[in-house]
């Protein structure tokens, strides 16, 4: 799987530019359960905030801190990681290092101003449809609490850097 | 290696303060092992310091390039394009290459982006230890391959402290006696008899007590 296809973009997030604002929500879901759960969810006719756009990873340890990382910069008001049960990993370990990378982003996005909440990583298996449900719910009703990420465009002038 | 940790991203904030073109500068060597200041540690902080400075509307330009190492001239060559057009540039490689740098951009604001911190080992991911305080006259054959000069807290030359037990030091209960470590080994390796003897005081005038020291090899000189 190509890096690229692990970016974030908030326009193809929202979609058109809605004229009152709804939080933009990047979930960044592992193949082998939190995508499944969607998938269960959807087949349930269970219903979700729209706000969620699904990146399918093939497991949370394949992101990379710059994924999400980027996500932000480019203005996203929050980024849900969905993987396995601690345990569950179909790679064994995969889910535990994400944990920790998500843990050591929250910090960063609390010390750059950004704020750590919006930014949430939960554990869930393939059959557990309600719980995506919910987790996407929360984060949603979190990020409507706080308002539009400061890092959006429509604030501060845009500061790409070149590699 | 030369062991280093990241500076917080608000003192990277501070540091590049009013420079609208900045240079991060990674370096492919010690601080990419120690997960200091590599290629993937020089984009993230590159992240992190843009956002930062998106919050404050203010704009920032910012190039990232890793160099293979940062310490040799040689290589430092290869910042001479990128260099060119900014206003400043932080090294991320350890207090050897932001000096490197700074010599070698005489007319340019060189900062460090991270705080080097000693000579050391991996223990195990991402734990490292100091094992060599460069005193510039090794004394570890004397001492079973431990070095009481870095290791043991008082500097001990003979026999440990009052304060020793036989897991730590009294002055870090996380850290292990120096002497304990020492006079297990040389047990181990049937050299206990060199603790019989008394070691004079230690010369510290190859150290840097004096100043910055200097190597000079002139079989290898050109």
């Amino acid at each position: 799987m190509s890096d690229d296809r692990m970016t974030a973009t908030p326009a193809a997030a929202a979609g058109a530019a809605a004229p009152t604002w709804e939080p933009q929500i990047i979930a960044f879901c592992c193949n082998y359960c939190a995508y499944a759960a969607a998938d269960l969810a959807g087949s349930q006719r269970r219903q979700y905030p729209v706000n969620v756009r699904i990146i399918h990873a093939p497991c949370t340890g394949k992101i990379e801190m710059e994924h999400i990382l980027d996500a932000f910069l480019k203005g996203i008001d929050g980024v849900l990681v969905a993987g396995c049960l601690e345990g569950g990993c179909h790679f064994l370990e995969g889910n535990l290092r994400a944990r920790k990378r998500t843990d050591r982003i929250r910090e960063m996005l609390e010390e750059i101003g950004v704020g750590a909440d919006r930014l949430k990583m939960v554990n869930l298996s393939a059959a557990m449809a309600p719980t995506f449900v919910e987790s996407v719910q929360g984060i949603v009703d979190t990020v409507r609490a706080l308002g539009p990420s400061p890092l959006r465009d429509s604030r501060p002038p845009e500061s790409e850097g070149k590699e | 290696m030369i062991v280093a940790s990241p500076k917080p991203i608000t003192e990277l904030r501070e540091l590049i303060a009013g420079h609208e073109k900045v240079l991060f500068a990674g370096c492919g060597t010690c601080v990419t092992v120690c997960l200091a200041g590599g290629e993937r540690e020089v984009g993230i902080a590159g992240y992190a310091v843009r956002m930062a400075r998106k919050l404050e509307g203010e704009a920032l330009e910012l190039t990232q390039v890793t160099i293979e190492r940062q310490c040799e001239n040689e290589f430092i060559k290869d910042l001479a394009e990128p260099a060119a057009d900014v206003d400043a540039i932080v090294s991320f490689g350890c207090g050897v290459g932001v000096q490197a740098i700074a010599e070698r951009f005489p007319d340019m604001p060189v900062y460090a982006g991270l705080d080097t911190q000693f000579m050391g080992l991996l223990e195990e991911q991402a734990i490292w230890t100091e094992k060599c305080l460069g005193c510039g006259d090794c004394v570890l054959a004397e001492y079973g391959g431990i070095c009481p000069v870095t290791r043991c807290a008082k500097r001990l030359l003979n026999g440990p402290c009052g304060g020793s037990t036989e897991e730590a030091c009294e002055v870090d209960p996380d850290r292990p006696c120096a002497w304990q470590l020492i006079y297990t080994r040389l047990k181990n390796i049937g050299q206990l008899d060199r603790l019989e003897e008394v070691a004079p005081p230690k010369d510290w005038s190859t150290s840097w007590h004096a100043g910055a020291r200097k190597v000079v090899r002139k079989e290898h000189r050109v």
